[in-house]
């Protein structure tokens, strides 16, 4: 015994670390996330909220399962490739902007007044075909996007100068935009009203 | 009421088996997505690419990419004839040739160009979901990774905002997002990927400029198209292993 005579100590000091070393494990088991190092030096369950992310563009296979008629027409001309949602805008759900943070004074007043609840998603067309009818582009804008002439863009792209070429008219005066071709005459906007909805 | 030992033996157990049922809440949707079955890219065919900018406004409306910020841009570059004839030149000013552009990230397109001479081109940058990414590397709290997919991602909620990855990213990828203070880049639209849609960027390119790439599955037709083409990276000399793959890219393009 005559080797821990004076340890007294030492062992006082050894408790004091074992102490301190167990208050980091209970913290340590609290503070790290559950699914920390699950596959590596990250959070695990980050994949799956980044994964829930709302989409916006409903894909064309599912614009497809519907106009079927039109991906048909589409694909016999030069468009084929050029998906539904490039033109049309997406036509999923649009979720509403998060709520803003409130701050003290605010959230003080909102004990009395209760707040506004927050808008419902806006639904869109592929949520709501029946209800919800998306905007009909506009030609003139929308073809210029890509089809106005530029020395910058690929020599083999079919390229106009808006202004000359239909002297100001809509692209749909001629042109059927999912056949683009002059040999598919733009049947269905020829028999409407000269500037009519389009 | 009073249950004696045999009921209560039968009892605790059962008791136990709903309580852990409990504890778990409801049963996650079963997904049939394997992480391990893919190493996602992307193929980004310069010759294709008309500068429009429809990639650049899908990328902001299907992830809410605040205005000024970009996950995805497309810059124009301008080579002169001078510069294409003699590329080791060091009299002609690296500023201004090429001449590059991106007015607002390419959003609303481009300037129409008249000079004919020299040669133009698109391209349409982004996250390069590198294999090796100096981004990863450097963050302090394991905010952002690789996943096991390949695709390089921020833990939003555990990141920090310190901003080291965005001084890391050798494509200047990454930026602050303005309001959550947080570090933000391109997900590969990995809440897309991940339920087999295709990105936003690729499913609104009017010419298949862009293509996402499983260079994990070999039914993809990335392999055949890389036997049959010139395909470079970014920047291969820093080794960051970038898997947006560029077919015929000009040496210019910085």
């Amino acid at each position: 015994m005559s080797v821990f005579k004076d340890a007294g100590h030492l062992f006082r000091f050894a408790g004091l670390f074992v102490l301190a070393f167990l208050i980091f494990l209970v913290v340590r088991h609290f503070v790290v996330p559950k699914s920390f190092g699950e596959y590596g030096h990250y959070r695990g369950a980050a994949m799956g909220d980044i994964a829930a992310h709302p989409a916006k563009f409903a894909g064309h296979e599912t614009c497809e399962g519907c106009h079927s008629d039109v991906a048909d027409k589409k694909a016999k001309g030069k468009h084929a490739h050029v998906n539904c949602e490039a033109c049309h805008g997406a036509q999923f759900q649009r979720l509403p902007a998060p709520a803003a943070k409130l701050n003290l004074y605010e959230r003080f007043v909102a004990l009395f007044v209760p707040p506004a609840p927050p808008d419902p998603p806006l639904l869109l067309h592929a949520e709501d075909p029946t209800s919800v009818k998306p905007v009909l582009p506009d030609t003139s804008v929308l073809c210029a996007r890509c089809h106005t002439a530029s020395a910058a863009k690929p020599k083999g792209f079919p390229q106009v100068v808006p202004a000359d070429h239909s002297n100001g008219m809509p692209c749909d005066t001629c042109h059927q935009p999912h056949n683009p071709g002059m040999d598919a005459p733009p049947a269905e906007t020829a028999a409407k009203a000269p500037g009519g909805a389009k | 009421m009073n249950l004696n030992r045999r009921q209560m033996l039968i009892l605790l157990p059962a008791a136990a088996i709903a309580w852990k049922a409990v504890l778990a809440g409801t049963p996650e949707e079963a997904s049939n997505y394997t992480m391990s079955d893919h190493w996602w890219g992307m193929l980004i065919d310069i010759p294709k690419c008309i500068g429009c900018g429809n990639c650049v406004r899908a990328c902001q409306t299907e992830n809410d990419v605040p205005d000024g910020n970009f996950r995805t841009w497309v810059e124009r570059y301008h080579v002169s004839d001078w510069k294409m004839e003699n590329p080791q030149d060091i009299m002609t000013n690296p500023l201004t040739d090429p001449e590059v552009i991106s007015p607002d990230g390419g959003k609303e397109g481009f300037p129409v160009a008249t000079d004919t001479s020299g040669r133009y081109f698109f391209v349409p940058k982004m996250c390069n979901h590198c294999a090796d990414s100096p981004c990863t590397q450097v963050c302090p709290v394991g905010a952002t990774f690789v996943a096991p997919d390949g695709v390089v991602l921020v833990d939003q909620k555990y990141c920090l905002g310190c901003a080291y990855c965005v001084q890391a990213c050798p494509y200047g990828c990454r930026y602050i997002h303005p309001e959550k203070r947080v570090a933000d880049k391109c997900t590969l639209c990995y809440h897309r990927i991940t339920k087999g849609l295709t990105t936003a960027c690729c499913e609104a390119c009017p010419t298949g400029a862009r293509q996402l790439v499983d260079l994990k599955n070999p039914k993809d037709p990335i392999h055949e198209f890389l036997k049959t083409h010139s395909v470079q990276v970014l920047k291969p000399q820093m080794a960051t292993g970038a898997k947006v793959l560029y077919n015929d890219l000009d040496g210019s393009v910085r």
